[in-house]
């Protein structure tokens, strides 16, 4: 039980620290570094409270998937030596106190809301985690997934689509001025277009219009 | 102390939460810090919806995690699509050169 809430205590300093640092952090890539411990240390507490699979579907997709693509990204655009500088004042500055009013509002708000909720009485403690053992976690999960929530399931499945198409039209752009080929001009391309029979007259010779 | 309960969790996310929207609201830098903020969001949201499945006993919080995840990453896709595209026409991402639209 010390260990839990050591191990817990380790896991939320590492995840809040990180956290701290992807926005403080001077530099953009390693914001990105910063966001991947950070998920990593919240997957490890994920796994330690007894969600498994979503300790490991969040490595896969935010680690592997997310962090990635914001590095690719932040390589392409070359953003990584800006100077980056925080608390600065540059004229219309007056945003960063009321900012910070609001986010400090919105913290002790939150922290009202935990303080003063009424437990429910049928809540647990975490020492008795009601873990079946004879089903694992990922197992209970797809017992519900695929049978209650299959509509929500697919419809996320659109929702991944309309994302992937969404950005590959963004992103697509026709260049000019690069040779490729055309298969459907190289295949629709007639005798009569590519070659002329010319009667040349003798002594005349013929003009040839390219 | 060192009884970990859902107040603790929630805490966490809390924090983390708070962190994200500082991070949205003070940013002097580009775009893309932004949307990693948007991203610490969403990940306390995912701590808040966890730990109360997992507290209450019941499996639709995780459930629902699922489907944030999957909204978070075509967010995190097509947010990134966007910077690209902006990049891409005006030369820049920084926060302060961004008022084409003089909000």
């Amino acid at each position: 039980m010390i260990a839990h809430a050591v191990v817990f205590y380790i896991f939320s300093f590492i995840a809040i620290v990180s956290a701290i640092m992807v926005t403080a952090s001077r530099n953009t890539v390693h914001s990105v570094f910063f966001l991947i411990l950070d998920f990593i240390s919240i997957s490890c507490l994920f796994i330690m409270i007894g969600a498994e699979f979503l300790g490991m579907i969040m490595l896969i997709v935010y680690v592997g998937a997310v962090a990635v693509l914001f590095l690719f990204v932040v390589m392409m655009l070359n953003v990584a030596q800006q100077k980056n500088e925080w608390f600065v004042a540059s004229g219309s500055s007056s945003h960063i106190p009321v900012g910070l009013l609001v986010s400090l509002v919105i913290f002790s708000e939150l922290l009202i809301v935990i303080g003063g909720w009424k437990y429910k009485t049928e809540l647990q403690d975490s020492i008795n985690i009601n873990l079946n053992l004879n089903l694992t976690n990922t197992q209970s999960l797809g017992n519900v997934i695929y049978t209650d929530y299959v509509h929500l399931f697919q419809l996320s499945g659109m929702v991944l689509l309309v994302a992937m198409i969404g950005a590959i039209v963004l992103t697509f752009r026709k260049r000019t001025g690069v040779k490729t080929q055309s298969y459907l001009r190289q295949i629709s391309r007639e005798r009569n277009e590519g070659v002329e029979l010319i009667d040349v007259e003798t002594k005349k010779g013929v003009k040839i219009d390219v | 102390m060192f009884s970990i309960g859902l107040g603790h969790y929630l805490t966490l996310a809390a924090i983390i939460f708070t962190i994200g929207v500082v991070g949205i609201f003070l940013n002097r830098k580009n775009v893309i810090v932004i949307l990693m903020s948007i991203e610490l969001i969403l990940l306390s949201v995912n701590i808040n919806l966890v730990s109360f499945s997992i507290f209450i006993n019941d499996l639709s919080g995780q459930v629902f995690t699922l489907f944030i995840l999957t909204v978070a990453a075509a967010e995190a896709a097509i947010g990134l699509a966007i910077i690209v595209i902006y990049y891409r026409n005006s030369g820049t991402i920084r926060v302060e050169e961004i008022d084409s639209l003089k909000g």
